[in-house]
């Protein structure tokens, strides 16, 4: 006799397993398929493709109502099922009972909304089934459209009605694409890849409200305050195990109906299968584990012995243009090591994970091509240590040569080019060598070849090596650090001529060779970014020593020390009270006064820090960033108002430099002094920049030092007003900012580039004096404000994670 | 093993590290920036600098006093012969926890 099965839901992976019954023994069982959408199954995993227009919703298709009835499936599609009564073995749908022997979930999962304010607007969609991919495809251009969510299917859904013209922007919580099945870098290139389609992505953005006007959706507000007008809002955020009926029905259930390696559920009878499943602890919503689930149900319905085993996985976008490719497991972890591979002109990233001498785990982006051959070597577990050398260079590569650049370089013909933006063919520098051109210098000079963009400087050196062999010794001009070939100055002019504007864009585009720099390069790239790109960029506090991100200076016993600002070194009663009274009640071991003319409280805890300076600000006073590559001191004499030789306001002068300086980054510390006569009380002769007042005007000195070198400071211009010598050092500053190396005082910097350099461009041109002091000023509109008011309200951040002083002694 | 559970992930900073007392002294959390958690001594061999505020780089904590580099899976100095005692920790859906049985076995010991 037939075995009576009623399945509830007709899904992929339920299909698949009618498909497996029919096929194997087509008498066995006797089959009624529930189903609450008002049709079969088709191809979900296909939808984007509809979206797209590649593909029509006829074509994706897998069961059409012939092959139902060809094999005598009874369909009860558009029909909920309310209850199970597992007593008696009966399926209660809306439209009657439906008795079984065994029974199969395959209710698969729903959308997860976000109960954000406005969740319920009309025009609020998910990304699921046939009837959410019609309303997408209403889209078009003119029409405008939020997607939450960069995961798989959100970007999907936004390049498909990016690609019917509509106007869509991806809001992400994350910091990165896709960080599910991709690493930050592979993410930097696909968001590079979306925004040249014309999509719009905001990372790290968290959605706050959704308005509407007339019951239909209006806007997205993010908590930013950001209003994102759309016309259709679309939530992929992620899916949640439908559970309910079989909850009711008393079945054991977690994140997901749970299920042994049999797929079957806590009831002997009862199976389920696909994304409404929990498996040790995971639940699915990739289409391979699911299809291995069907096989494995299908046979042990028919008696076979089967178990279903969760595999390594990979992902693809389906989204024409965005070549990525992940599999396997690419976290960090005890014993793994990575090989990875960046070539940024290609925008081509490729990363792969080892363990134990196994692949375990790749992420490749623009090139994946050998994507199945590192998968296949990952499920079988491959032993690679033979063709490790050569493993990220694909298949093609085994078994050759172990390849030397050196060799590479010189096996190039005479015509290959070699640089780029000038068009420098190898002949032509080798001629150059030839000529007497025997360092980089010189064949900079003679061919312009590495002279423009200066990626080709590593190939330009291999040259002068194979042709001069050990009469070529390499350059000093080192690297930043070991995670990259380049000099600073190189970086610094390569985030300006190619726009990089994150620290993941240097890092793929530059080739670095570590996954997220160092602490020698970090707080580095950290500064050139933020200098270059005040708007775009975010300052990254993880990427700053202790001191720029506690906002204090740390002491060798781990304490703090806490100086407020004084401006020109003016203070009042009542501040010196509020010092006195935090001192106070803080316990503060050492108060001492400052070479900057203020006040340090040295031996402050790290978990005071927060409350120490909520007090300090309540009477007025604001960080001195006594800790900061930024500006410190400007130290001033009392100048015409008290002293009887002093020619100009010269406290005055110092206030204001100081007022519109404070709070800026600059590459290493930055101190002035303002003296009120040549007699220079305060000693601005050795400052980073000092000014003298004399009776016609104001002298402007820069690049001297006063610490591990002494150095007087050389003048730049003498002028005749006050704001003139404002203009002046503001303009020094920000050419400074916009130049120098990091960790450079202005001395150094000033050594290299030449006094007359900077004259030429802070005194002479005055286009672009006004240039320098406007981008100063538009760095400032972020910058000047006091960090201790923003860090007081974080006190949280800087006490223990916890406590356990109590749990460990029970 | 029982687990103890001492916060959320988001507690911690990405590429960042927050501290947390316990009987043996205080232990440093590190969040790197694929979101895996360590847990190590918070004091730097070398002259007991606080680790917690050094800068987290790919596996690796950098102390804030005089930059040694210690490897978070072992606790080994790079280049250096000395060590930090790592602790066992684990995340779990966004939760963070700490073998206790492995702290009190250490405090006892």
């Amino acid at each position: 006799m037939k075995q009576r099965l009623v399945i509830i839901g007709a899904g992929m992976a339920s299909g698949r397993v009618i498909e497996h019954l029919v096929e194997d023994a087509p008498d066995a069982f006797d089959i009624t398929l529930f189903n609450a959408e008002p049709r079969g199954n088709y191809n979900r995993i296909m939808l984007s493709p509809v979206l797209s227009g590649e593909k029509t919703y006829e074509e994706i298709v897998t069961h059409d109502d012939a092959w139902y009835a060809a094999h005598s499936v009874t369909c009860r599609f558009g029909e909920k099922v309310i209850s199970i009564d597992r007593q008696m073995k009966v399926v209660e749908g809306e439209n009657g009972l439906v008795p079984y022997d065994k029974l199969i979930f395959g209710t698969g999962s729903n959308p997860f909304i976000i109960p954000l304010p406005g969740h319920d607007l009309e025009g609020v969609i998910a990304y699921r089934d046939l009837e959410d991919t019609q309303r997408m495809m209403e889209m078009g251009a003119g029409n405008k459209v939020v997607v939450i969510g960069g995961g798989l299917l959100g970007l999907e859904a936004a390049a498909g009605m990016a690609a019917r013209g509509a106007d869509v922007t991806v809001v992400h919580i994350m910091g990165h694409l896709m960080e599910r099945q991709l690493d930050e870098a592979a993410g930097y290139l696909l968001k590079k890849s979306l925004e040249a389609k014309g999509i719009t992505i905001r990372l790290q953005a968290n959605s706050k409200e959704i308005v509407g006007q007339d019951g239909k959706v209006r806007a997205l507000v993010l908590d930013d305050g950001t209003e994102l007008p759309c016309d259709l809002l679309v939530m992929a955020v992620g899916i949640r195990p439908n559970v309910a009926v079989a909850q009711d029905a008393g079945l054991a259930v977690g994140k997901g109906i749970h299920v042994d390696d049999q797929l079957c559920t806590s009831d002997a009878d009862i199976f389920a299968v696909g994304e409404c499943v929990e498996h040790q602890g995971a639940i699915f919503g990739l289409v391979a584990p699911l299809y291995d689930q069907a096989k494995v149900l299908a046979k042990n319905l028919l008696g076979e012995e089967a178990a279903f085993v969760q595999k390594t996985l990979s992902t693809k976008l389906k989204v024409t243009g965005c070549d990525l490719f992940s599999a396997g497991d690419f976290t960090d972890g005890e014993g793994r090591e990575d090989i990875v591979f960046r070539d940024p002109s290609r925008g081509v990233y490729k990363r792969l994970v080892i363990e134990n001498d196994r692949l375990i785990g790749a992420v490749m982006y623009g090139d994946t091509a050998d994507g199945s051959w590192f998968f296949g070597l990952i499920k079988d577990g491959t032993d690679i240590v033979d063709m490790r050398d050569t493993l990220i260079f694909g298949p093609a590569y085994q078994g050759g040569d172990h390849a030397d650049p050196l060799s590479a370089v010189a096996a190039l013909p005479p015509e290959a080019e070699i640089c780029g933006c000038n068009g420098i063919c190898k002949s032509t520098i080798t001629g150059a060598i030839a000529g007497g051109a025997t360092d980089l210098g010189a064949i900079r000079a003679s061919t312009k070849a590495s002279a423009s963009c200066g990626t080709c400087t590593g190939l330009v050196e291999q040259l002068l090596q194979v042709t001069l062999g050990d009469d070529f010794v390499m350059p000093t001009s080192q690297p930043i650090c070991g995670c990259c070939d380049l000099t600073h100055e190189d970086v610094r002019r390569l985030i300006k001529s190619q726009q990089l504007k994150s620290q993941e864009a240097v890092w793929q585009e530059l080739g670095w060779k570590t996954r997220n720099g160092c602490h020698v390069c970090r707080p580095a790239i950290n500064f050139y970014l933020l200098a270059d790109w005040p708007i775009e960029y975010k300052d990254d506090p993880q990427s700053r020593f202790v001191n720029e991100r506690k906002h204090a200076n740390i002491q060798k016993d781990g304490t703090f020390s806490v100086v407020p600002r004084m401006w020109g070194g003016i203070t009042n009663p009542k501040e010196l009270r509020a010092i006195a009274d935090a001192a106070d009640k803080y316990n503060v071991p050492t108060v001492k006064v400052t070479g900057g003319q203020r006040i340090d409280l040295l031996g402050v805890k790290g978990e005071d820090l927060p409350y120490i300076w909520a007090d300090l600000n309540n009477a007025g006073l604001v960080s001195g960033h006594a800790y900061s590559k930024g500006l410190r001191t400007v130290k001033t004499c009392v100048g015409t108002d008290h002293c009887r030789f002093g020619t100009q306001d010269s406290t005055g002068l110092g206030i204001k430099l100081e007022k519109v300086l404070w709070g800026a980054w600059t590459p290493h510390k930055v101190k002035l002094a303002v003296s009120g006569c040549p007699r220079n009380c305060a000693e601005a002769t050795c400052k980073d920049v000092g000014v003298i007042c004399v009776d016609s005007g104001y002298q402007v000195g820069v690049a001297g030092a006063a610490g591990m070198d002494v150095k007087e400071t050389e003048r730049l211009a003498d002028v005749a007003t006050e704001q003139e010598a404002i203009d002046l050092t503001v303009a020094f500053i920000q050419l400074y900012r916009e130049n120098a190396k990091y960790l450079d005082r202005p001395y150094k910097w000033v050594a290299k580039v030449g006094l007359d350099w900077v004259k030429e461009r802070v005194v002479d041109d005055l286009a672009e004096r006004a240039r320098l002091i406007a981008a100063f000023e538009l760095s400032q509109s972020i910058y000047r404000k006091d960090p201790w008011a923003e860090h007081a309200q974080k006190a949280e951040r800087y006490q223990p994670l916890a406590d356990l002083t109590l749990e460990a002694a029970e | 093993m029982s687990w103890i559970d001492i916060g959320h992930i988001d507690d911690i900073p990405l590429r960042g590290a927050r501290k947390l007392k316990t009987a043996l002294g205080c232990i440093a959390v590190f969040r790197t920036n694929t979101d895996e958690v360590f847990a190590a001594a918070d004091r730097c061999p070398h002259k007991g600098g606080p680790l917690s505020e050094g800068i987290v780089h790919g596996q690796s904590i950098t102390c804030p006093l005089h930059n040694w580099v210690f490897d978070l899976n072992t606790g080994q100095a790079k280049g250096e012969d000395a060590q930090i005692a790592t602790y066992t920790v684990r995340v779990e859906g966004e939760r963070i926890l700490i073998d206790g049985a492995d702290l009190a076995a250490r405090s006892a010991a």
